[in-house]
């Protein structure tokens, strides 16, 4: 099952790790995309960590580690289009990340809270 | 919050689902549902129709107003032939620019006046400054009842004389006014994309229909201001308040060529405008000038990035005044003003997000203007 955040990421567990992307409404939000700028495999990072750099048509944006630990791969498909942020957000993950802390998504909100969040 | 203006086109771009910004004061469509990518490539393959309503229209009358503006603008303007256009700047005292502006000699109805064209952000300011000419017996109007629209790309003759013959018959820089259905266009071939096309001005009580009218005709589709800010740069268009300033001198920007032989230096009709002491002197010889820029790989450098002449330590050269991602170029794309000695060809080096990126300096245009000449 999908979860959300506040900065318009969804979440999916797969196994011991988390795939992270944005959500249609942000990608929506940041007009198409032109550059993606992803993370090290094998970072460690902390949550709220700006690990992502989005460039659209009309600005640059950052994705955040929505919780600490080690970034396990990226996509990097995305680097060479990066238009498919727009075409297909929930496909076009931008890294996976083990927690430090194990797999959990409690914390974050089901797609219900997201709707709400963005009215 | 203030209250922003609103162009006589505002409902037609809710309508077409337009996102709405404010700019210069003004309620603006930045992009419709197309996109700002596609709309930009959409103009340079078919035809984009622009609300450019926001910017100041002014009709200056009377004896010798060309002569009169050419006490506040560099330009030639005596020797401007009827039913033609020229670029020109209000320059200050200092030799900085005040605005860039479009000037159109026309006869007609009214009797023979200059028409102007100049920026929204600017135009209150313009037009009190304008109002220095009406010592010199100019009438200065303010044209406030017609909206101005754009028609740009490679489909935006054809589109247009399919309302309005006459269109087809114009070249680049080219004024006339043209009948549509009873109404009076003002009409001339130019605009801020790189690309053939037009500017209309439209009495606001007919724009709607008109917008609809060219909206109908193949290819043509909305744009909006996000478009056409790519679309200006790829273009080397320099936009004032960023690539120009009260503080960049004509020479510095790149734009000693409006300023025409008559009144340089030596010319019959030599200088006579604010700053020309400063001015002229540099033409040819500016120690810092505009120039382009392309980053190495895909990210862009926006406004304000810091420029470097070196990967690591070494001198800051200046700053990137407009930058951003270049669709028809297919990578990113940026102007700065630099010192003159830098190459066209050489490395210098933006530092973006605490990392320095190689970028070459290159000339402008970043993509070749289709004007018809």
């Amino acid at each position: 099952m999908l979860k959300y955040t506040e900065d318009h990421e969804w979440l999916r567990a797969e196994g011991d790790e988390i795939v992270v992307g944005i959500t249609r409404h942000a990608s929506e939000q940041l007009g198409d995309v032109v550059f993606v700028e992803l993370p090290e495999e094998g970072r460690e990072v902390e949550a709220g960590e700006e690990i992502v750099v989005i460039e659209s048509v009309k600005a640059a944006s950052d994705i955040v580690a929505p919780v600490s630990g080690t970034v396990t791969a990226v996509n990097a498909a995305l680097a060479d289009a990066p238009g498919g942020v727009n075409d297909d957000p929930m496909a076009a993950w931008f890294f996976r990340i083990r927690p430090a802390d194990g797999v959990s998504l409690d914390g974050f909100m089901d797609e219900a809270a997201y709707n709400e969040l963005i009215g | 919050m203030e209250d922003l203006r609103r162009t006589p086109l505002h409902d037609l771009h809710a309508s077409l689902g337009a996102k709405m910004v404010p700019f210069a004061g003004w309620d603006m469509p930045v992009q419709y549902p197309m996109g700002v990518l596609n709309e930009h490539l959409h103009t340079r393959a078919a035809a984009g129709l622009f609300d450019v309503s926001h910017m100041g229209q002014v009709i200056l009358r009377g004896e010798n107003a060309a002569r009169a503006l050419e006490t506040l603008v560099p330009a030639d303007i005596e020797g401007l032939s009827p039913g033609r256009q020229r670029y020109g700047l209000f320059t200050n005292e200092q030799g900085g620019i005040l605005d860039d502006l479009m000037i159109a000699s026309k006869t007609g109805a009214g009797g023979d006046h200059l028409f102007l064209v100049v920026n929204a952000a600017c135009a209150d300011q313009d037009i009190e400054h304008l109002r220095k000419l009406e010592a010199l017996g100019i009438s200065v109007e303010p044209v406030t009842d017609r909206a101005l629209l754009a028609l740009q790309g490679p489909g935006a003759e054809t589109a247009l004389a399919a309302l309005v013959p006459g269109g087809a018959g114009m070249r680049f820089m080219d004024v006339a006014d043209l009948d549509w259905e009873g109404t009076t266009l003002w009409v001339s071939r130019s605009g801020y994309t790189g690309e053939d096309g037009f500017e209309i001005s439209v009495p606001a009580a007919r724009a709607e229909d008109l917008a609809r009218a060219l909206l109908a005709q193949d290819g043509v589709a909305p744009i909006g201001l996000g478009a056409r800010d790519s679309l200006r740069l790829e273009a080397g268009l320099p936009l004032y308040g960023h690539d120009m300033s009260a503080d960049v001198t004509p020479a510095q920007a790149g734009l000693g060529w409006s300023i025409q032989k008559v009144r340089r230096t030596g010319g019959a009709r030599e200088g006579g405008f604010p700053g020309a002491d400063r001015i002229l002197p540099e033409l040819g010889a500016a120690t810092r000038t505009r120039r382009g820029l392309r980053p190495t790989g895909r990210a862009p450098i926006r406004e304000g990035v810091a420029l470097f002449d070196a990967a690591e330590g070494g001198n800051e050269i200046g700053t990137v005044t407009s930058g951003g991602f270049g669709p028809s170029l297919g990578g990113p794309m940026a102007m700065a003003i630099i010192p003159a000695e830098i190459p066209d060809g050489a490395t210098v080096h933006a530092e973006l997000r605490g990392r320095r990126i190689p970028v070459t300096v290159v000339p402008t245009p970043f993509v070749k203007p289709t004007y018809k000449r």
